[in-house]
C-alpha cells in the first residue's frame, strides 16, 4: 500500500509537474510565435458591462495579491518565516490572506454566474473556456477551504512546499516533503500543475502579453514606409 | 519645421441629403464579417440628435480626447497613470447598448411556415446569439428627427444654447435638421493610438491614415474609451479593435475611398495636406479660443519655396507636393477658410473638416399664414438662422462663432453673386456689397462655385501617389509577396482551441 501511494505521489508530484513545465514553456512560446493572432483574453466587456465590474475587479486584485504571496513563499521562504516569529504579525497575515483568497473566489463566482446568465457572453465562451473555469473553480475553492482548515499555511508552506518546489527546480525531487501533506492540499498541489500545463491553450495567456512598455513608450506612435531622414526604406 | 503628408478630407455640409449610401459602401466593403455587424466606420447622423454610439460627444460619460492639467496635454481616460488600475475593467468603456444589438429578419419562415390562418412574418433574430429579439435601437434610430423629443433633446451641442433657443428648434414652422456624415478623422494627434497599452496603433507616416495592428491589438479597448468620436469599435467575435481604415487598399491603387466614390450628393473631398509635425503639441494645447486658428496655421502652403525645400528635405515625392498643390481640401480649408473640423476642443486635431450647413431662413407665424423675416441686412438669416450659430459653433468651431459666421457668409455671399449672374432678381451692386463683406473675390467667388457645385470627380479627389509599391519592391522580390500585404486575415481569426 505504501508502495503504491509512493508510486503514485511520483507521478502527480514529480511526473505530472515536469510534463506541465513542459507544455507550459512550449505551449506559450510556439502559440505565441503562430498563433500571435489569438494571444489575448477574449474580453466581454462590450458585450454586458455591468455585472463585469463586480466580477473581474474583485477576482483580478484578488489573485495577484494570492498569488503574490505564493510567489514571495517559494522565493524566499525565510522572509515569512522571520514575519511570523511574532505571533501578532501571523494572525495578520492568515486573515489578510484569507481574505483576499475570498475576495478572488466570490469574484470568480460572480464571473461564473455572469458567463452562465447571459446569452451574448455564452455566444464568446469555448469549451477550453469552460475547462478553464472548472480548474480554476476548483483551485479557488480548495484554497479557501485549505486556508480555513488547514491553518497557518503561511508558516508550513515555507517548510513544505517550498522546498518541494525548489527540489523540482534543481532537477532532484524531493516528493517526500508533500507526501504527508493532508489531501486537500495536495489536490491543491496538482490542480495547479494541471492549470500550468492547460494554460497554454486557454485565455489565461494574456497574462504573459501584459502592456508594460506603454509606461515609458512614446505617446504617439509613427511606422513609416521609408525613413523621412534617410529618405531610404524601413525594414521590418 | 518638420513637414509631412496627410491624406485629409472635407465633407460639405450643405450638399448632404441623408441617403446614407456612403455608409452601406462602407459596410458591404468592410464590415459584413461576424463581430462587425454593428460597426458603422461610416455613419450619417440627424443633428441636432445624440448619434451613433448614442450621445458620443458627451465626454463626461466617456471621457474621450485630450485635456490640458498644468500645461500638459494629458488623455482624459486611461493615460499611463491610471492604465494599469483600469485593466480589468475599462470603466469608460461604451456597451453593445450604447450602440445596439444587430439583427437579421427571419427569412426562412415566409416559405417554410405552415399553412394557417395569418400571414407568416419575418422576426428579427440577433446576429449576436442567433435568437430572436426585440428591436430597441439602431444606428440612425434618431433619423431625420424621429423620436427627437426623446432623443435629439439629449444632444451634448445643445448645452450651447438658450432656452429660449431650444423652444424654437421644436417650434413646427422652425423646425430645422442637417446630417453629419462621419468616418475616422485620421487626427494628427489622435488619442486613440496614445491611449493603446500594446503600441497596436499607428499613424502611417507617409499619409497619416491611423490603423490598427490586428496581430499587435490584445483586447484591452483603451483607444474605444479615448477616441472621442467614437470610431474605434470592438469586434466582440476576434477580439480586436478596428476602424475605418480610408480604404487604403483602394488609396494605393489610386482610387477613391468607397463612401467618398458613392458619395450620391458628391459632398466628399479628398486631397493631401502638408503639415507641420513639429507643432502638434504646441497647437493641441492651445486654448478653445484659438485653437481652430492655431489648427489651421498648422498646414503648409505647397508653393512656399521654404516649405517645399523642407518636404523634400523629409523624402516627401516631388509627385506628392505637386498633388498637395492641387488639394481640395487645402481651398477649402486654407484659401477659402470655410472648413472647419469638428470639436477641436477634444485636442486631437482631426483632419476631416466640415462645410456648415446653409440652413432654412427663420419664418414665423401670423394667424395662420407663415412668414420668412428679412430686411435690409444681406446676412440677417444667417445670424437669425433656424439652426442657431451657437450650435454650429459648438460642433465645428470649437465654441468659436465668429469662425462659422464667416464659412457661412462667404457661402451666402457665394450664392447671391450666382444669383445675380444667373437668375438676376438681386442687384450686382448687392451682390459686389455681399461678396466684399464676406470677404471674397469675385475670382474666389467663382472657384467656390465650380469646386462646390460643378465639381467632377478628379476634382473631388486628387488622390496622392503612394508609393506603396516601393515597400517591398526594392526589399525584396515582388512576386514573393503577392497576397501577402493588405487588409484581412492571412490566416483564419481564430483564437482558443
Amino acid at each position: 500500500m505504501t508502495q503504491l501511494s509512493h508510486y503514485l505521489d511520483q507521478l502527480l508530484f514529480v511526473a505530472v509537474p515536469y510534463v506541465a513545465l513542459v507544455l507550459f514553456f512550449l505551449g506559450t512560446i510556439y502559440r505565441y510565435r503562430a498563433e500571435t493572432f489569438s494571444y489575448s483574453s477574449l474580453s466581454s466587456q462590450f458585450l454586458e458591462n455591468r455585472q463585469h465590474f463586480w466580477g473581474m475587479v474583485p477576482f483580478h486584485y484578488g489573485i495577484l495579491t494570492v498569488l503574490a504571496g505564493h510567489a514571495i513563499a517559494f522565493l524566499v521562504p525565510s522572509s515569512i518565516l522571520a514575519w511570523n516569529t511574532r505571533p501578532l504579525r501571523l494572525y495578520i497575515l492568515e486573515v489578510s490572506a484569507l481574505a483576499f483568497g475570498v475576495m478572488t473566489l466570490v469574484g470568480f463566482l460572480a464571473i461564473l454566474a455572469r458567463r452562465r446568465s447571459n446569452s451574448k457572453l455564452l455566444r464568446v465562451t469555448s469549451k477550453a473556456d469552460w475547462v478553464l473555469y472548472a480548474l480554476l473553480l476548483f483551485q479557488l475553492a480548495s484554497g479557501v477551504y485549505v486556508a480555513v482548515f488547514h491553518p497557518w499555511g503561511s508558516a508550513w508552506f515555507a517548510t513544505t512546499a517550498s522546498p518541494y518546489l525548489w527540489s523540482l527546480a534543481k532537477l532532484s525531487p524531493q516528493v517526500d516533503w508533500v507526501a504527508a501533506l493532508p489531501w486537500a492540499v495536495k489536490l491543491h498541489i496538482l490542480n495547479a500543475w494541471l492549470l500550468i500545463g492547460f494554460f497554454p491553450f486557454t485565455r489565461l495567456v494574456h497574462i504573459l502579453v501584459v502592456p508594460n512598455p506603454y509606461l515609458w513608450r512614446k505617446r504617439q506612435v509613427v511606422r513609416w514606409n521609408r525613413d523621412p531622414r534617410t529618405a531610404r526604406l524601413v525594414q521590418r | 519645421m518638420d513637414v509631412r503628408s496627410q491624406v485629409s478630407m472635407v465633407f460639405h455640409l450643405d450638399k448632404c441629403i441623408g441617403c446614407h449610401t456612403c455608409s452601406i459602401a462602407c459596410k458591404n466593403v468592410w464590415t459584413d464579417r461576424q463581430g462587425t455587424e454593428y460597426m458603422w466606420w461610416n455613419n450619417v447622423e440627424t443633428k441636432p440628435g445624440t448619434g451613433f454610439p448614442t450621445a458620443w460627444e458627451d465626454q463626461e460619460k466617456y471621457q474621450g480626447g485630450w485635456e490640458v492639467k498644468k500645461g500638459e496635454l494629458k488623455l482624459k481616460s486611461t493615460g499611463p497613470a491610471k492604465v494599469m488600475a483600469n485593466i480589468f475593467h475599462n470603466p469608460h468603456q461604451p456597451s453593445m447598448d450604447d450602440y445596439y444589438e444587430p439583427w437579421t429578419y427571419d427569412y426562412e419562415n415566409l416559405f417554410d411556415a405552415p399553412e394557417g390562418d395569418d400571414q407568416p412574418v419575418a422576426r428579427p433574430v440577433s446576429r449576436v446569439t442567433g435568437e430572436y429579439m426585440e428591436v430597441e435601437a439602431g444606428p440612425n434610430w434618431d433619423d431625420d428627427l424621429g423620436g427627437s423629443e426623446i432623443y435629439a433633446a439629449n444632444d451634448p451641442n445643445l448645452d450651447a444654447l438658450t432656452e429660449e433657443q431650444r423652444q424654437q428648434l421644436s417650434a413646427v414652422e422652425r423646425l430645422v435638421m442637417f446630417y453629419f456624415p462621419r468616418i475616422c478623422n485620421h487626427c494628427l494627434n489622435p488619442s486613440c493610438v496614445a491611449s493603446c497599452p500594446s503600441g497596436a496603433l499607428y499613424k502611417r507616416g507617409e499619409d497619416g491614415i491611423v490603423l490598427i495592428d490586428q496581430k499587435r491589438c490584445r483586447a484591452w479597448r483603451s483607444c474605444i474609451a479615448a477616441c472621442p468620436y467614437k470610431k474605434t469599435y470592438y469586434n466582440w467575435h476576434t477580439g480586436k479593435s478596428e476602424k475605418c481604415i480610408l480604404c487604403y487598399p483602394r488609396l494605393e491603387t489610386g482610387q477613391a475611398p468607397a463612401c467618398f466614390h458613392s458619395c450620391v450628393g458628391r459632398i466628399r473631398y479628398l486631397g493631401v495636406l502638408l503639415y507641420d509635425a513639429e507643432r502638434i503639441e504646441e497647437v493641441a494645447k492651445l486654448p478653445d479660443e484659438e485653437i481652430v486658428e492655431g489648427h489651421r496655421s498648422m498646414i503648409l502652403d505647397p508653393w512656399d519655396p521654404e516649405v517645399v525645400a523642407a518636404a523634400k528635405a523629409n523624402g516627401i515625392p516631388d509627385d506628392v507636393i505637386e498633388s498637395a498643390r492641387k488639394s481640395p481640401v487645402y481651398r477649402f480649408v486654407k484659401e477659402w477658410k470655410i472648413a472647419l473640423p469638428p470639436h477641436l476642443e477634444y485636442r486631437t486635431l482631426p483632419m476631416l473638416f466640415y462645410v456648415p450647413p446653409m440652413s432654412p431662413v427663420m419664418a414665423g407665424k401670423e394667424g395662420d399664414s407663415v412668414y420668412h423675416f428679412t430686411d435690409g441686412n444681406l446676412f440677417h438669416d444667417i445670424d437669425q438662422s433656424r439652426v442657431p450659430i451657437a450650435y454650429l459653433a459648438k460642433l465645428l468651431g470649437a465654441g468659436n462663432e465668429g469662425l462659422v459666421r464667416y464659412a457661412l457668409r462667404k457661402q451666402k455671399a457665394v450664392r447671391l453673386y450666382r444669383r445675380a449672374l444667373t437668375v438676376g432678381d438681386v442687384d450686382e451692386e448687392s451682390a459686389a456689397r455681399a461678396l466684399r463683406e464676406a470677404n471674397c473675390s469675385v475670382e474666389e467667388a467663382e472657384a467656390i462655385y465650380r469646386l462646390t457645385a460643378l465639381c467632377t470627380f478628379d476634382d473631388r479627389f486628387v488622390i496622392p501617389p503612394m508609393h506603396r509599391e516601393e515597400a517591398i519592391q526594392m526589399i525584396e522580390e515582388p512576386h514573393g509577396h503577392r497576397q501577402s500585404v493588405g487588409f484581412g486575415f492571412t490566416a483564419g481569426p481564430k483564437r482558443g482551441l
